[in-house]
This record gives structure tokens, sequence and C-alpha cells, in this order.
């Protein structure tokens, strides 16, 4: 590893805590579109659970302390690593009592947890100020949008009701919409070369692709599932950059030089 | 109210690196792990090129990030400003090393020895298994401080009580003190020298402090 001034790669954080993210973010996400647009979202909501339980599992596998995992939560006075895994908490019991009793208030409920899950994974990011491509402000309405829209996208692989694919489109134009707002504070900084192949294909893959298939979904046969596929596709492929590939440091900086000698 | 401090003087320094050997031999950190380093920074383009070296390592901030992010409580900040690990309580998740805008944290997961996988009998004899896939950083060698005011010596004037880095230095670049105190070393350094601390513009307020030029 190099120590030099220049930014390099952090180390700390691999496709592991990426996983957590991608599966987090989905589940997340998942189980509000399940909540919100769903009539019967057992199984929806299910996989929800699931996918951020993997995320969760995944970056379990990362720690190097693995025994000494329910010290997590202790800290969530400061710590939004400590605050998501309470909100997980919180969401996996109001989800497993959701699955048992299909109640209104349970769903509404379960769809605030996994709101509040994703919205502190988003700030995991934002808090770590060694990363510039993380710390910057306009990462959290990115990620969360992201979350919303791939869970949308989830979604239709259970039924295409009437609420889904307006959700989707929504939630896909939120989504270009925050990128287009992260890419504006990020395009000068180290990481812009490794964002700029997953940006592009957010926007074209994962936006105007699917929203395309959307509006000619009686035409294009299974256009719902190709447009959840590259929704939920360019959302996993851009946080595995942004987490792992994109991910440098801000070096070290010296404002002024030493001034030895005579002057 | 003490508040301990570390100022490098880049006019002084001259990349020797004794103060990394100094660290790791009273540390035992092992291969790859420098609480204390040394960087070698050249600047501009020829002919006009400069060099500096920059020692680095935790800052000790007053605002630490990696404390904030920490979610086991296992790094704190104690009255007089020093930042620790306990590394009982730490999980290893990194979150603190990924925050630390200074990249002062290390992560070990297995043992590693300076020639294979057989220790020396020194590094043997200081091992310690509990700095095993926890975060680990420069103490600013707390235990010397806590001992040597125990005996009522003076961080940063009598070495017992100080950094080894600091009484490595074989060119007086390093030095520690209490920066709360106006008529202490580093106060006096600092009133007399213009200096800067790293990425302050990120609002951690490091407690170490670089002299340039000076006033």
């Amino acid at each position: 590893m190099s120590y030099g001034p220049q930014p390099w790669l952090q180390q700390h954080w691999d496709l592991r805590a990426a996983a957590n993210f991608a599966l987090g973010g989905t589940g997340a996400g998942l189980v509000l579109a399940s909540a919100l647009a769903m009539p019967a979202p057992r199984y929806a909501l299910a996989l929800g659970l699931t996918l951020i339980a993997c995320g969760l599992g995944a970056v379990w596998l990362e720690i190097g302390r693995k025994l000494r995992v329910l010290h997590v939560f202790l800290n969530p006075k400061t710590s939004w690593m400590a605050r998501e895994s309470l909100a997980a908490l919180v969401l996996f019991a109001l989800g497993v009592a959701a699955l048992v009793r299909s109640e209104p208030w349970l769903l509404g409920a379960t769809a605030l947890a996994a709101l509040a899950f994703v919205y502190c994974q988003a700030r995991i990011l934002r808090a770590s100020k060694g990363i510039p491509a993380w710390r910057a402000p306009e990462a959290v309405p990115l990620l969360v949008t992201s979350a919303l829209a791939e869970g949308a996208a989830a979604a239709l692989f259970f039924e295409t009701v009437p609420l889904a694919l307006p959700l989707l489109g929504a939630a896909v134009i939120a989504r270009a919409i925050a990128e287009y707002r992260y890419w504006s504070a990020v395009k000068r900084l180290r990481c812009a070369s490794a964002l700029e192949r997953p940006r592009q294909a957010l926007l074209m893959l994962g936006t105007l692709a699917p929203l395309v298939l959307i509006l000619g979904i009686e035409v294009i046969p299974f256009a719902a599932l190709l447009a959840a596929a590259t929704v939920i596709g360019t959302g996993w492929w851009f946080k595995f950059v942004l987490v792992t590939r994109a991910a440098f440091n801000q070096g070290f900086a010296l404002p002024h030089l030493p001034v030895r000698g005579a002057r | 109210m003490t508040r301990w401090a570390m100022i490098a003087d880049l006019r002084r320094c001259v990349g020797c690196q004794t103060c990394t050997a100094a660290c790791k031999h009273a540390n035992a950190t092992p291969p790859g792990v420098q609480w204390r380093r040394v960087l070698d920074m050249e600047v501009g383009e020829y002919p006009d090129v400069k060099r500096a070296f920059v020692p680095v390592g935790c800052m000790h901030c007053a605002d630490p990030p990696c404390m904030h992010v920490c979610p086991s409580t296992a790094t704190r900040q104690r009255a007089d400003g020093i930042v620790t690990i306990d590394y009982d309580l730490c999980i290893g998740c990194a979150y603190c090393a990924v925050a630390c805008p200074y990249q002062a944290r290390y992560k070990t997961d297995r043992a590693e020895f300076a020639y294979g996988a057989a220790p020396m009998q020194s590094e043997e004899a200081r091992f310690d298994a509990r700095r095993l896939g926890v975060a680990t950083k420069c103490t600013f060698c707390v235990e010397r401080i806590d001992a040597g005011c125990a005996q009522g010596l003076k961080p940063g004037v009598d070495p017992e009580a100080t950094p080894v880095c600091v009484n490595s230095c074989i060119a007086q670049a390093l030095h520690f003190g209490d920066v709360e105190d106006p008529q202490s070393n580093v106060s006096q350094l600092l009133a007399e020298n213009q200096s800067f601390r790293m990425h302050e513009e990120l609002g951690t307020g490091p407690g170490f402090y670089y002299l340039w030029d000076r006033k």
C-alpha cells in the first residue's frame, strides 16, 4: 500500500460491505413498496426481509471480531451504524409480526422502519469523513431514492398492480435527479473516473430504459420484468463501485511548505 | 484543563524515519502497521521542486469522527484530548478507519511477524492477541504519559513521560506538551511560529500542529 500524499483507495470495506448497501437497500425498498403498493404483500415482505438479512450477514463476515457483534448496538447516540442496527432490529420485529398478521397498521409501521433503516444506511456513508465520495451530503438522497427505485422494481417480480408501475416511474426519476445532484458534487474529485460508467448506466439503462419499457408495457414482452432488472442491476453496480472502487481517501496536503534557510 | 498536542516542525524534519522505528519498537506493531509514519512529499515541477517530510498519524482530534461513528463505544476521548481504543469492546468493523481523514487507523486480522510465520523472540514476548481483528492507532504513548504524570514528571519535558517518537527525533522536529498551558513548550512554539493543521477545513480540530515558518 502506498502512503504517499495523493489519495489512494481505502482497503477496509470491500464487496461484503458493498453487499450490505445493495441488498439492504433493495430489501428495505421492497418492504416499503410492498406496504405501499401491494394488496397481498406477504411474499414480497418476506423477500425484502431476507435481502436485508443477507446484507447484514455479508457485513458481519467483514468484521474482525464476529462474536462481539452485539456491541454494534452500544452507541446509538452518535453512530449511524449502531442506529442502522437498531432500525434493523425494529424492522425485523415488525416485519415478522406483519407476516403473521397482515394488518394495515403493522405494514405501515414496518414500512416506516424500512425507511429508517435505509436512511441510517445512507448516513453511514455520509459520516465517513475520510472518503470524499461518501461524505458528500448528496449521497444520502441518492442512496435513499435508489433503495426506493430498487424496491419498487423488485415488487414487479411479484405482481403488476396498478400502483406499482407509477411508483417505479416516480422512483427512478427521483433517483436520476439525486444522481445528477450527487455527480455535480463529486465530478471534480478523484472518484469521478471510477463512477463514470456506472452513472451512465444508471441514467441510460436504469432510468430511460425502464421508463420506455413501462410506457410500452402493453406491446413489449416481459417489459415489467426487464424494467425491474435494469433498475436493480444498475443500482447495485453503482453502489458496488461507490463502496469499493470510488472510495478514495483525501490523501494529505500541505497548505504551506516549510521555509528553510535565509530569506 | 490539559490538552495534549504534538508539533512537527517541517523545517527541521529530515525524513529519517527514526520516529517510525521508535514507535514500532515501543508499541510492537506488526509489519505494515505504522502508527507514526513520515511522508516524503515532493511539490512542484523541475526545476522548481521542493521536498517536505511530514510526520503523520492519529491527530487526536478535538472532534474525532472516528469516535462519533464507532458503533461499540470502543473509541473514546479522554478529558486530556487523547483518543483511545478499548480493544475488548471493538468489533473490528473498520468504520472508524474509513471515517478518519488522516488514514491513521489499522486493522490486522492475522498475526504477522517481520520474518514470516514464526515470531522472533522479542515479537513473541510482546505479542498481544487483543489487537487482532480490531482497530489500532497511535496512542500518544498514553501509558508513558500516565505513568510519568503519576511520578510527577512533565510530558514533553521529561523523556520518561513523553511519547517515544518525540524522544527519538534526531532533529528535534517533534515536540509534545499541553497546548492549554501558555507556558508549555508547545504553546511557546506555536506563539513564535506560523503553523497549520492537516485538513483543517474538515473541522475535526486535530491535536497535531505543523510549523512551517517563523512569525
